[in-house]
């Protein structure tokens, strides 16, 4: 195509983005923002399905069936949002085995949220009510993301997680009415989970390379920080609430500002958790190859049915 | 051929009688059973169908985008197929 036939088609496509028109699948778009989207869809889903594993190691130790049954349906869902997200994926056109087999060498990246252990049962609690909070925060503005596959499967998931951030909740307010020990088993929950929850947001917003772009095109509404002063504006007070205290000497009530102060982030246990030196990478990197190896054969049995079906259909 | 991907489906859902079926997504299986049970746990996990149609992808056929200008333009350019455009005498309430 010529250079001026592209300038015309990206003119047309930027219009479309400042009006807030959505883009679908087979309309005309450039391919840094069909990368872009590419790169953030897949690693949402790759978050979705290793996020499954911090939380699956608890269901068959849950304290009681209602407990169980809960967690349980919330590991299914997060399976269903990665499948929202890996069929967004495909149709920019990528390849979805593609992306997974990226996740396993390390070439994409997942939430550095779930390379950290799930030491005790109020780690579930701390999950649910930070993490998913967090994810909700970072979720429910992309609803309105330019591309229309992605807002689409953005607005069931959010319909989906609220749930999850209130069980989550409901656990350590369960926990905070309890024995002492129960007490300090929410406590050391939130002090593990704290920071790394902060972190899930990015880098600050002056380090964070794909965010103005991205705003540009309207894939990201706010920026890193803006969620997660958000955040913690909405979170601090439910700590309150239940009695729990957040592991920050620095964080206190700006009334200038409107919004609570924190403490710097130790971004340099980010990156190492990013570059692949959390807790848990290798061990969560090593249970998604194993499940994709172990699976194998069901793949090629259906196919086999199908073929076997096929053939009798015939004759 | 073993380890052929599935192929692709996409997913339509009737919400409750009396609605048309409507896109909600795709997914992969091996057959079209496969793909109704896959369906019914990834898309009606709290009651958004009474009934799923599955199609492969690739037999979904569809107008190209770039030609929607000349595709339908003119139903734009035909006002007279909307009611509001006859004048209609006072003292007639409903029509």
């Amino acid at each position: 195509m010529k250079d001026q036939d592209i300038s015309k088609l990206e003119q047309k496509f930027q219009e479309k983005i400042d009006n807030d028109i959505k883009i679908e699948p087979r309309d005309w778009m450039p391919d840094d923002y069909r990368q872009t989207l590419i790169r953030q869809i897949s690693q949402h889903a790759h978050s979705e399905v290793v996020g499954m594993l911090p939380e699956g190691n608890w269901i068959t130790r849950a304290p009681n069936l209602r407990r169980k049954a809960v967690l349980l349906a919330k590991v299914q869902d997060e399976a269903g949002h990665g499948l929202y997200l890996y069929s967004a994926v495909e149709t920019l056109g990528a390849n979805r085995e593609q992306t997974i087999d990226d996740l396993h060498s390390g070439i994409a990246k997942y939430s550095s949220i779930f390379n950290y252990p799930t030491l005790s049962w109020a780690d579930m609690g701390a999950i649910g009510w930070l993490v998913d909070g967090a994810a909700i925060m970072n979720q429910v503005p992309l609803c309105r993301c330019s591309y229309g596959p992605y807002a689409r499967a953005m607005v069931r998931i959010c319909k989906e997680e609220s749930f999850h951030q209130r069980q989550g909740f409901e656990i350590m307010t369960t926990l905070m009415k309890g024995t002492v020990q129960q007490k300090k088993m929410a406590q050391d929950a939130l002090d593990r989970f704290w920071w790394p929850s902060l972190m899930m947001f990015g880098p600050n917003d002056e380090d964070s390379k794909h965010t103005a772009k991205s705003i540009n095109w309207k894939i990201k509404r706010h920026t890193n920080d803006e969620l997660r002063q958000m955040f913690v504006d909405a979170t601090v007070p439910q700590a309150e609430l239940i009695g729990l205290k957040i592991p920050d000497k620095d964080l206190v009530w700006n009334k200038e500002r409107g919004h609570y102060d924190f403490g710097e982030i130790n971004w340099d246990e980010f990156w190492q958790v990013v570059k692949g030196n959390g807790p848990c990478n290798n061990h969560r990197i090593e249970t998604r190859k194993k499940a994709k190896e172990n699976g194998l054969w069901v793949i090629e049995a259906a196919n086999a049915y199908e073929q076997k079906r096929k053939i009798k259909k015939v004759s | 051929m073993a380890n052929k991907e599935w192929p692709l489906w996409e997913v339509f859902i009737r919400s409750k009688k009396g609605l048309s079926h409507k896109h909600v997504g795709s997914l992969r299986a091996s057959d079209s059973q496969m793909a109704i049970k896959n369906a019914r746990d990834v898309y009606t996990r709290r009651s958004e169908g009474i009934s799923i149609w599955v199609t492969k992808s690739n037999s979904i056929f569809a107008s190209k985008p770039d030609e929607s200008d000349s595709l339908y333009e003119p139903s734009d350019s035909k006002v007279y197929r909307h009611p509001t455009f006859y004048d209609i005498p006072d003292g007639i309430e409903h029509m």
